[in-house]
């Protein structure tokens, strides 16, 4: 071989590799569904890979020939979606399901990565059991439904019992005000040292649990309970310079100021959130923790961070609105659905493995798995699933007082928005009133100027 | 026969009128070829996704929530400039590259490696061992270990503990400061393995000659060492500050950029702008005036390269 063959052989190969990689896509077979889903980065969590592998061994069984294969994206939320969006962009790489939190479906709906649903629904008789909220919460401004929800959530106050009673304070605690949710948190701290007294989600590395865990669970618990404070419906504008914008503000300030929350170089952890249902709740390091309805998913049988016990340890009490006016108490719902990418190469298939996973049979079971609350009136009226779980009763029943973010196309921005706000209150940064109109501005322009002054 | 003698002669005349057409040509195909391939590759998959870069950075393209992108003009430049946390971003870039790169790297590496010239062979494996090994790490796995070292309960504040020494939350105190030691720490390696061969390379005579003319070894450094490594010291600041431009891993790790903006360096502004808020076309632009920065720099070391020695 003369010198110079080896390189050009070797070049030549690349160059094919490299080409045939490009034209290969992504090899689903028409027998094949392609299902991606967002994969805890705790690896002993596994609730969602289990659940999934009985459904595809179900599927194959009720489909021969057919196969599933699972895409899990192991990410935080925030990568996830980036993730995600960047694989629905093209053929492919576009699964033929994913799992889509509603946070982003009408972004995701308005930039045409996903595929109506509404031809598959009309034929699907289990699609009535669905009740109207969650039917509503996949359908995008075109009227057309996007995304079969696979259950809800809703958030209220976690409170360890053990630091109560060191504290002196009541087991059976139920905060009325803000200021009463504050000063519990004072007396703690003064009380039992080592502990945190009120967690709150807050900043960008928190991502929209900062937002809608910590943020919104305070804004939207200003004012009459029935206006929404962020966005306003009737002239389609967002709402900037409120003063509820800036008491919820002063409240997540109040919070990191007086060291009533976690250390701030914790809070701006972006691996905060696991480590508070992995280690904090169950060793009783936290008194207050402002969280969502999935907790115990961590701790059932089998997700690794077992803790049976929780139910004794912990106590549930409504996040109480501003001053205690009516309607008394707060929370916000989102929850996550399953969509079709419009670049799916198997949308027939996809819809069918939706309708395995959405019996009534294998829906409870989810539910129960992942503590989220029924969005199937069969499954929420069944006492199986009532008793399943202690605090069931308690998130379902905030349904009725619960609310839904404007997660229209700016919604992520306007997310990320006031998550910078809270991080500037919460480092000390910035003032309220500066953290404020910081927000004003961002709003500007990332709804390009569709906002309105209250 | 006739024939045969005829046709003997063609041959050799229709040869040398081919080779003599056609020599250059012919090896000019015989030595291009095998380039081919490889800049066809160039072109594909690096020239190519940096033509479709620079056009993104002219539309307002983004990630979610917009059903077709437009073409915008100078629209993502102009916001950029007036973007307080860009001009932030610019900023904190500029003092991480010159406090882990010009300042850390480049002269930790030479001190290392002019210290190394003298030193015994254990201790010269040994230092350069764990200088390597710093370096060898994955860019994630440092940033563990460095968050590790510079967090609350982390080995820093153990050590300052157990001296009797105040300690603080490196990471939100001192956040830039933090994240351009970590980069030191990480990339010194590299210069100093240049500053080592580029000190090999001094023929022993000079250095002799200049001791027996009584020159200590501050004069040494001064008057012959560096004149002489002084294209050695361009180009190693050069890749060093192109690389540290590019840190984006490390940073990410410990930080986030956090807490608020407080080291946030272009990259992670970039990556916010793109993928957390989805502004594909606006973090585009962000990322070609990061190429511009490295181009600064680079035009600047190479004048410093280009005066006389």
């Amino acid at each position: 071989m003369r010198p110079t063959a080896t390189p050009l052989l070797l070049a030549t190969l690349l160059t094919a590799t490299a080409l045939s990689a490009c034209g290969s896509g992504s090899g689903s077979s028409p027998d094949t569904v392609r299902i991606s889903f967002k994969q805890s980065t705790d690896n002993s969590i596994r609730v969602m890979d289990t659940y999934l592998g009985q459904m595809k061994k179900e599927f194959e069984k009720a489909n021969p020939g057919k196969k599933v294969e699972l895409v899990p994206i192991k990410a935080p939320d925030s990568e996830y979606y980036t993730k995600l969006q960047q694989m629905l962009r093209s053929p492919k790489t576009a699964p033929d399901l994913v799992y889509e939190d509603t946070f982003l479906i009408n972004s995701d709906i308005t930039s045409g990565y996903l595929k109506p649903l509404d031809a598959y629904l009309d034929k699907w008789p289990d699609w009535d059991q669905f009740i109207d909220t969650a039917k509503s919460a996949a359908k995008a401004q075109d009227g057309k439904t996007y995304g079969v929800p696979d259950g809800t959530d809703t958030r209220g106050l976690w409170f360890d019992k053990g630091v109560f009673q060191k504290a002196g304070l009541p087991a059976d605690w139920q905060p009325k005000s803000w200021d009463e949710v504050l000063s519990a948190a004072r007396t703690i701290k003064r009380k039992v040292p080592g502990v945190v007294p009120l967690n709150v989600y807050t900043g960008k590395p928190a991502g929209e649990a900062a937002t809608m865990q910590g943020f919104e669970m305070l804004l939207y618990g200003t004012g009459d309970g029935k206006t929404d404070p962020m966005y306003d419906a009737g002239s389609k504008k967002w709402i900037t310079g409120s003063q509820a914008f800036k008491d919820a503000l002063t409240f997540v300030e109040t919070v990191y100021k007086e060291k009533l929350g976690p250390d701030v170089s914790d809070a701006l952890d972006p691996n905060y959130g696991t480590t508070v249902r992995g280690e904090l709740l169950p060793k009783g390091k936290i008194g207050i923790n402002l969280d969502g309805s999935w907790l115990p998913q961590d701790w059932q049988q089998g997700a690794g961070h077992e803790w049976p016990e929780w139910s004794q340890k912990l106590g549930l009490a409504y996040m109480p609105t501003q001053h205690g006016q009516a309607p008394g108490k707060v929370s916000m719902s989102g929850g996550w659905t399953w969509a079709i990418p419009s670049k799916a190469g198997n949308p027939d298939l996809a819809f069918k493995f939706v309708e395995t996973m959405q019996t009534k049979a294998n829906a409870q079971k989810w539910y129960i798995a992942n503590s989220g609350i029924a969005v199937r009136k069969d499954v929420a009226s069944d006492p199986a699933y009532v008793q399943a779980q202690p605090g069931i009763k308690f998130f379902t029943d905030l349904v009725a007082s619960t609310h839904y973010r404007p997660a229209y196309p700016a919604y992520p921005k306007v997310s990320t928005a006031v998550q910078e706000a809270m991080e500037g209150v919460t480092t000390g940064d910035s003032s309220v009133d500066k953290a404020a109109s910081g927000y004003d501005e961002e709003l500007k322009t990332a709804t390009d100027g569709q906002v309105v002054r209250k | 026969m006739s024939v045969g003698t005829r046709a003997a002669p063609a041959t050799p005349v229709a040869a040398t009128a081919v080779s003599s057409r056609r020599p250059g040509r012919a090896r000019l195909l015989a030595r291009g070829l095998p380039v081919v391939p490889a800049v066809v590759l160039l072109l594909l998959f690096l020239a190519g996704p940096i033509v479709y870069c620079a056009y993104i950075a002219f539309t307002d393209l983004q990630l979610t929530g917009q059903a077709h992108s437009s073409f915008v003009g100078f629209d993502n430049f102009r916001a950029a400039f007036k973007d307080e946390a860009f001009l932030n971003a610019v900023w904190l870039t500029l003092v991480f590259t010159v406090l882990s790169s010009l300042v850390g790297q480049n002269t930790l590496g030479l001190t290392l490696a002019a210290l190394m010239q003298r030193a015994s062979k254990p201790v010269r494996t040994l230092v350069g061992g764990i200088v390597i090994t710093a370096w060898v790490l994955p860019e994630v796995v440092a940033g563990f270990l460095l968050y590790a070292f510079f967090r609350r309960e982390g080995t820093l504040n153990a050590i300052l503990d157990w001296l009797h020494l105040p300690t603080q939350n490196w990471l939100f105190t001192l956040p830039i400061l933090a994240v351009s030691f970590a980069n030191v720490w990480r990339g010194t390696a590299f210069s100093m393995l240049v500053y080592s061969a580029a000190l090999n390379e001094i023929p022993k005579e000079i250095t002799e000659a200049a001791e027996v003319d009584g020159a200590g070894g501050w004069r040494r450094m001064w008057h012959i060492t560096l004149p002489m490594i002084r294209r050695s010291i361009g180009t190693n600041l050069m890749l060093n500050t192109l690389q540290t431009l590019s840190v984006f891993g490390l940073i990410w790790v410990m930080t986030r950029g956090g807490p608020g903006n407080r080291s946030q360096t272009l990259p992670l502004f970039m990556y916010e702008q793109a993928f957390q808020k989805s502004m594909i076309g606006y973090g585009t632009a962000v990322a070609l005036l990061l190429l511009v920065v490295g181009a600064l720099f680079s035009v600047v070391y190479m004048r410093l390269l280009r005066t006389e020695v």
